[in-house]
């Protein structure tokens, strides 16, 4: 049966909501989070009903932030950054870190991928748009790149001292640039936006950001996973493979290769869901690791 | 199947040499580009209780905490087109200088202490050293009161005072010359922004531009003076001149008299 949209059938069995329902939650999570930063000395007026004392529900950026004056978030890519370069055991940013490395420990690394950071709907976009042009053309570098750019972000922080993968880090770059403002940043994230549309399916996202490897290795044994709950009902139809961001982790799970599965728990998945939108016989399902047989 | 792994391995070790190498030649990339990106420029000026430059890059986690607390929306984080490090926040003292809140709002919630939040007086803070770098426009030494600079100054009179020499033009009139005291000065900028001229004649510099350094076996002798409460060297003895009879030598006054030298 050749089709010429993805997800057609999935549309066609479970109607339109159903099918993009975990990507409508996830732009909704993305966006709210780039809300409530923005929302800054707003959030005094509508409660507390005036603007003498500024109120924050949550201040900083992605890299750091505190919550409303109290709870302290830091990245632990960038915080593990401040520590090869010899500084910084700061009690603040380290207890920001561990909250955020519990909570992804938890619910997989990745999901800070493609339920938090803004760089996704990037990337998902030029995603989006190569599969609607039909542009065929990839480089097929490794997707394991992206854990040797990690460990050269550490040593170079290690050599140098100071936090050089954040002179370059584009991922960053754009978070800074939508919370506080965009200068010649739009460059990169244009130049990622082309690379991922034109030259390499995923190349970003899935190939090179070492703040993936990094959150990768930290959800290794997430509790949180997707899970084939009907793999005799998969009917083959590959959309699946064609929208995940990382399709090689579903090969194993899915075909139960080498006794793996049903649960995904190759860490490179973001639990984004989508293999559960598209799919219209219904074959992936949110579950636990420990669900496993 | 032995061939197959042989094949395999060659592979593997192919496909990781490569991206080893390519790595590392991105990562050198990085690091040069690096080294240029660290270089602070002059007119750049951290918030208060930076650590130093070169620890400030390692632990700034470029969250721009500071730039949020910052009251008088001063501080700014450098964009990618800027000269100062990606992310890193700064502000510029001629555009808009430093306010000095007595509260310290931009350092208290730093997560990792690239500022030091426990500063407690802001007039202790150090972002850089005002300098009269113009001394041929600055209005004060043309002979004129501005004072300006003088006036703005948060610390005033310790960190700027004017001294006076003579004004040798009009040989009536005196010069006050504003003069910046580096241990009392913040670097907030205030002067700089506030000097009339078109480009300012006094300007905020970071300290390793703004300062000398005397040579550290260089004793000041007022100083050492005050420090013992007495003069440093055992006074001279009345000098004695052996000079023939009759001849008598004035040190300061009119030198060898006698009673032929004339003749």
């Amino acid at each position: 049966m050749a089709r010429n949209v993805v997800g057609e059938a999935a549309i066609k069995e479970k109607g339109w909501i159903r099918s993009h329902k975990w990507l409508i939650m996830r732009r909704i999570s993305q966006l709210s989070i780039i809300a409530l930063f923005l929302l800054g000395p707003l959030a005094s007026i509508w409660f507390l009903g005036d603007l003498e004392e500024e109120f924050w529900i949550i201040k900083g950026n992605l890299v750091s932030s505190v919550v409303l004056d109290t709870v302290p978030l830091t990245d632990p890519f960038v915080y593990l950054q401040t520590l090869f370069a010899g500084q910084a055991f700061e009690i603040t940013a380290l207890i920001g870190a561990l909250i955020v490395a519990i909570f992804y420990l938890l619910v997989g690394g990745r999901v800070y991928c493609s339920w938090v950071c803004p760089m996704n709907i990037v990337t998902d976009t030029a995603g989006w748009l190569r599969r609607r042009l039909g542009i065929k053309k990839k480089c097929d570098s490794s997707p394991n790149i992206r854990f040797w750019v990690l460990g050269m972000a550490m040593v170079l922080a290690l050599i140098s001292g100071t936090l050089l993968w954040e002179l370059v880090n584009p991922v960053t770059l754009l978070q800074r640039s939508i919370f506080y403002s965009f200068g010649m940043g739009w460059i990169t994230v244009v130049g990622i936006f082309l690379y991922d549309l034109l030259w390499s399916r995923n190349g970003w996202c899935g190939h090179l950001c070492p703040m993936g490897a990094f959150y990768s290795l930290l959800g290794k044994f997430s509790l949180l996973r997707v899970r084939v709950a009907e793999r005799s009902a998969c009917d083959d139809c590959m959309d699946c493979f064609t929208v995940c961001p990382e399709p090689q982790v579903i090969r194993p799970a899915l075909k139960g290769e080498n006794g793996e599965g049903p649960v995904i728990d190759r860490s490179q998945c973001t639990n984004c869901g989508r293999c559960i939108d598209i799919c219209g016989p219904d074959v992936f399902t949110f579950g636990g690791r420990f669900n496993n047989k | 199947m032995t061939r197959r792994k042989q094949l395999d391995r060659r592979e593997f070790l192919t496909q990781s040499g490569r991206m080893v190498g390519g790595v590392s030649i991105f990562g050198g990339i990085i690091g040069l580009f690096g080294k240029q990106a660290a270089s602070m420029p002059a007119y750049a000026i951290r918030p208060p209780s930076a650590l130093p430059e070169e620890e400030f890059l390692g632990a700034c986690i470029r969250c721009g905490m500071c730039v949020r607390d910052c009251p008088y929306d001063i501080l700014h984080l450098a964009e990618l087109q800027e000269e100062v490090a990606l992310g890193t926040p700064y502000f510029v003292a001629h555009e808009i200088p430093c306010e000095m809140c007595e509260d310290i709002p931009c350092v208290r919630n730093c997560p990792t202490g690239a500022l030091d939040r426990d500063m407690e007086d802001i007039e202790k803070a150090e972002m850089g050293i005002a300098v009269l770098v113009d001394h041929e426009t600055c209005l004060n030494i043309l002979g004129l009161r501005c004072d300006i600079c003088y006036r703005v100054c948060p610390v005033m009179d310790e960190a700027i005072s004017l001294e006076r020499i003579p004004n040798l033009r009009t040989g009536s009139h005196a010069i006050f010359v504003p003069t910046v005291h580096s241990d009392r000065c913040t670097g907030c900028g205030l002067c700089e922004h506030a000097c009339p001229l078109p480009v300012a004649a006094i300007k905020v510099l970071p300290e390793t531009i703004a300062k000398g350094q005397l040579g550290e076996h260089y004793r000041l002798g007022w100083e050492e003076k005050e420090k013992i409460g007495g003069s440093l060297v055992t006074p001279d003895k009345e000098h004695e001149y052996n000079l023939p009879e009759g001849f008598q030598y004035d040190l300061t006054g009119e030198g060898l008299t006698g009673p032929s030298v004339d003749n």
